[in-house]
C-alpha cells in the first residue's frame, strides 16, 4: 500500500516550509517516527518524521522548494496491499500541542469573494498585497477597504520620494546576497510590525550601582556553583517580571477588535547571531528565580546559537526583553515583536557622573529603551510600569540573596 | 410619547380605524363579548356594540368568506383567526378568492379584507399553537403580507393595512404580544406597507429578519457589540410587497448577510430574500449568505426542552453572526 507523507503543521502559525534537506532516498527504508527530512521554516528547523514504516517509493519535493502545510511531499510503500493509497494523519505528530482540524489547515487566502474582487478590480489593487485577517487567512471585504485607505494615506509620500528602480539594481562589484529564508522572515516580520504598530518611545534612565557591586561579588562563585555565567540578563527580567505582575496591562497582545491581556508571563529575549536575529521564549518567567533564569537564558542562547531550538522553545511571547547593552548600545529604538504590546531594550550599563544627594559622583548608570504599541497602551500607563522596573534595578545590592 | 404594549398597538389601531370609518367592522372568533383569546378585541364590543364585533361559530373558512363578501359589499372587515395555525380550512377563501379578485374583475372589485393571525413559538403552545404560516402564503400574488414586531410598527401598519384596498395577511407573533412594550406616538400615524426597516446600524454583519426574531437579533447584536461586532439589523416588517432595495442595501452595508425566520429552512421565506441577494448583488458579497431557521420538523414540540431546542434563541444567533463575522 503507497501511503502519501504531507508536510505537517509545525506550528499554529506556519502554514509553509522549505525542504533544506531529505534524509532519505527513494529506495530507502524508514521506519515509523524515523525522519525522512529537515524542513526550515520561518521559526524553526524541524525534521518530518516518517508516521509509517515502509520503503520510500518517490520524492515530490525537490530540495530548496518552498511547500504550504499539507502538501504531499513523499509516498512511502509499506508491505500491505500495494494497490492503495492512503493519506497519512500527521496529527499524531502536531509539534504543537493544539491539534489543527484539517479544514483548518486549508488556507483560504486566494479564496476571493465577489466584493473582493470586485474591489480589486476597480481599484487596480494586487490582493498579494492586502492582509487576509478572514477565517483561514481569507482576505475581507473590510481588508481590502483598509488596504486602501492606508494606500490613499501613503501614496502622497511614496508620491514626493520615487526610489529610483536603477538605484537598487549592482552595479560592477556590489555582491549580490540571495535572501535566506530566516532573513525573508525576519524582514516580513519587521515590516508588519513597523506597518501596523503606531510604535511610541519611551527612556528612562536607573541607577544600578548596586546591582554591578552584586553581580561582581556573585559572579565567580556563581559560575563555579552553577556551571553557567552570572550575566544582568537574569536581573532584567526578574524587574520586567515583577513589574508585569504589578501592572498587567503591559503584557497583552492586539487581536483586530480587541486586546487580549495574557495570564501567562512568557518571556522573549532577543538573540543575535552572526546572520539573524531570534528570539526564544522563557515560558512562565515568573516560576523562575534569578538563578533560574540566569540558567535558562544561558541554555536558550546556546540552543540558538547552535540552530537547535525546538519550536516550542519559540512560540508563545507575551514581552519581550532585548540585552541590547551587550553590543554597546547606550540608546535604541527597538522594534516591536509582533503582536505584543511592549519591548523593552537594556543598553549599556556605563560609569557617569550623576548628582547623589546634592554631590557629585560616580555611578553605573543604564538607559532602559522601550517601544509600546500606543493602539494598545498609552504613555501614563507604561511610564508607571516603566519606573518601577527602574525601582528594582536599583534595589539590587550586595547584601540581595539571589 | 405613551409606552404600550404590542396587543394594546393592534386594539389601538382596531379602535381608532373603527372609530374613523363606519365601513370596518371585526368578525371572528370570541373576539366579541369575550375580547378575544389574547384579548386584541377587549372592549370594542361594548364599544362598538354587536354588529360591528362579531362572534362567529368555529369554521375560519366561514369568517374568510363573510369578510371576502363583506368586502365586495363594500365594507372594510378584520377577520381574526383565533391563531395562525388555524388558517388552513380558510386557504381557499384566501387565496383564490380574496387573493385573485381584482385580477379576475379587471380591477372592477377590490377585496379590502385584513385578516389578523397570531403566530409563531415560545409561548409553549405546542403543535396547534406556534406554527408560522407565511411561507405557505408567500407564493400569492395578490395578498400582502404583514409582520412587525414592535408596538409602533404594528400599531402603524394595521392602520395601513385596514386602510389598504387589497387583501392583508396580517402576522401578529404572539409572544411579542406582551412581553414587547415601546413608545408610541399620540398623534395620528400610520407606517407604509412595503418598507423595511433599519433597527440597528452596524458595520460587520447584516441580520435580515421580522417578527419576534428582530428582538433576539437585537439582543445578540447588544452582546455582541461588547466583542468589536457592529450587526447591521433590517426589520422587513413586511414580507410582501417585499422591500427589495432596502434589502440590497442592507446587504451592501457589510457584505455578510444572515437571515433568520422562526419559520423552518427549506421553501422559508429566507430563500426568497437570499435568492434576491444573489440575483442582483451578488458583487457587494463577501461571505456565503446564511440562513439561521427553525429546523425541518413536522411542527413545534410541547416538551420544553424539545421548543427550546426548536426555537431560534439570542444565542444560536450570536453564535451565527459571531461565525460570519470571523469568516
Amino acid at each position: 500500500m503507497a501511503v502519501n507523507i504531507s508536510m505537517p503543521q509545525l506550528g499554529e502559525s506556519i502554514s509553509e516550509g522549505v525542504i533544506s534537506k531529505w534524509l532519505k532516498k527513494p529506495g530507502d527504508w524508514v521506519e515509523k517516527y524515523e525522519p525522512i527530512c529537515e524542513v526550515e521554516t520561518d521559526k524553526v528547523n524541524a525534521e518530518v518524521p516518517s508516521t509509517i514504516s515502509g520503503k520510500i517509493m518517490e520524492i515530490l519535493v525537490k530540495e530548496g522548494t518552498k511547500i504550504a502545510v499539507g502538501q504531499i511531499i513523499c509516498r512511502i510503500l509499506t508491505e500491505e496491499d500495494e494497490s492503495v493509497v492512503q493519506n497519512d494523519s500527521h496529527e499524531s505528530f502536531m509539534i504543537n500541542q493544539r491539534p489543527t482540524t484539517s479544514s483548518e489547515a486549508v488556507s483560504m487566502r486566494s479564496r476571493y469573494s465577489p466584493a473582493v474582487t470586485r474591489l480589486a478590480q476597480e481599484h487596480q489593487i494586487d490582493l498579494n498585497q492586502v492582509k487576509g485577517t478572514g477565517k483561514r487567512g481569507r482576505i475581507t471585504r473590510k481588508d481590502v477597504l483598509q488596504y486602501l485607505s492606508n494606500q490613499q494615506a501613503t501614496a502622497t509620500i511614496l508620491e514626493q520620494e520615487p526610489v529610483s528602480q536603477l538605484e537598487r539594481m549592482p552595479t560592477s562589484g556590489d555582491q549580490e546576497i540571495p535572501l535566506s529564508h530566516v532573513r525573508r522572515a525576519i524582514a516580513d516580520r519587521m515590516v508588519k510590525s513597523k506597518k501596523e504598530i503606531p510604535h511610541a518611545w519611551i527612556m528612562m534612565e536607573a541607577d544600578v550601582t548596586g546591582l554591578v557591586e552584586l553581580r561582581n561579588q556573585e559572579k565567580k562563585s556563581f559560575q563555579e556553583k552553577e556551571g553557567v555565567p552570572l550575566t544582568f540578563m537574569p536581573f532584567f527580567i526578574k524587574a520586567v517580571v515583577d513589574a508585569i505582575k504589578e501592572f498587567p496591562y503591559v503584557n497583552a497582545v492586539w487581536s483586530n477588535d480587541k486586546v487580549v491581556l495574557k495570564k501567562e508571563i512568557n518571556i522573549s529575549i532577543a538573540v543575535g547571531t552572526e546572520e539573524a536575529l531570534y528570539v526564544p521564549v522563557i515560558h512562565d518567567a515568573d516560576s523562575f528565580s534569578i538563578r533560574g533564569l540566569a540558567k535558562k537564558v544561558y541554555q536558550l542562547a546556546k540552543k540558538t546559537r547552535s540552530g537547535s531550538l525546538e519550536l516550542s522553545e519559540t512560540q508563545g511571547g507575551t514581552f519581550t526583553v532585548n540585552n541590547t547593552g551587550s553590543f554597546g548600545s547606550i540608546a535604541s529604538k527597538p522594534i516591536i515583536n509582533y503582536p505584543q504590546a511592549v519591548i523593552l531594550s537594556f543598553e549599556s550599563i556605563v560609569k557617569r557622573p550623576v548628582v547623589v544627594d546634592q554631590m557629585i559622583g560616580i555611578r553605573d548608570m543604564i538607559n532602559l529603551c522601550l517601544s509600546l504599541d500606543h493602539r494598545i497602551l498609552d504613555g501614563v500607563m507604561v511610564g508607571k510600569f516603566l519606573r518601577r522596573v527602574k525601582q528594582t534595578l536599583e534595589s539590587f545590592n550586595p547584601q540581595t540573596v539571589i | 410619547m405613551p409606552t404600550i404594549s404590542y396587543i394594546e398597538g393592534v386594539t389601538a389601531a382596531i379602535r381608532e380605524e373603527m372609530k374613523a370609518d363606519e365601513r370596518v367592522f371585526v368578525l371572528g372568533e370570541d373576539v366579541g363579548v369575550r375580547g378575544g383569546v389574547f384579548r386584541a378585541t377587549a372592549g370594542l364590543y361594548e364599544e362598538f356594540g354587536e354588529d360591528r364585533v362579531l362572534d362567529t361559530p368555529l369554521s375560519e373558512s366561514a369568517i374568510a368568506g363573510v369578510a371576502i363578501g363583506a368586502a365586495a359589499y363594500g365594507m372594510r372587515p378584520i377577520a381574526e383567526m383565533q391563531f395562525a395555525d388555524f388558517i388552513l380550512p380558510a386557504v381557499n377563501q384566501i387565496m383564490s378568492e380574496a387573493a385573485r379578485l381584482r385580477y379576475r374583475s379587471n380591477g372592477s372589485w377590490s377585496c379590502p379584507i385584513v385578516i389578523r393571525a397570531p403566530y409563531g413559538g415560545g409561548i409553549h403552545g405546542a403543535l396547534y399553537h406556534s406554527q408560522s404560516i407565511e411561507s405557505i402564503f408567500a407564493g400569492t400574488p395578490g395578498l400582502k403580507i404583514v409582520a412587525p414586531s414592535t408596538p409602533y410598527d404594528v400599531k402603524g401598519l394595521l392602520k395601513a393595512a385596514i386602510r389598504d384596498d387589497d387583501p392583508v395577511l396580517f402576522l401578529e407573533h404572539k409572544r411579542c404580544y406582551r412581553w414587547i412594550k415601546g413608545e408610541v406616538p399620540e398623534e395620528e400615524y400610520t407606517v407604509p406597507l412595503g418598507k423595511a426597516d433599519i433597527k440597528v446600524v452596524g458595520t460587520d454583519v447584516t441580520v435580515i429578519t421580522y417578527g419576534l426574531m428582530v428582538h433576539y437579533a437585537k439582543e445578540a447584536a447588544e452582546k455582541l457589540k461588547q466583542e468589536g461586532i457592529h450587526v447591521h439589523l433590517l426589520d422587513l416588517r413586511t414580507l410582501i410587497p417585499l422591500d427589495k432595495e432596502a434589502i440590497l442595501e442592507a446587504a451592501a452595508k457589510t457584505g455578510k448577510v444572515l437571515i433568520i425566520h422562526e419559520d423552518n429552512k427549506t421553501g422559508g421565506f429566507g430563500g426568497e430574500i437570499s435568492a434576491i441577494i444573489a440575483e442582483e448583488g451578488l458583487f457587494e458579497l463577501d461571505a456565503p449568505i446564511q440562513r439561521l431557521c427553525g429546523p425541518d420538523v413536522p411542527a413545534m414540540p410541547y416538551n420544553a426542552s424539545l421548543e427550546k431546542e426548536f426555537m431560534i434563541s439570542p444565542q444560536k444567533i450570536e453564535k451565527a453572526i459571531r461565525e460570519l463575522a470571523e469568516f
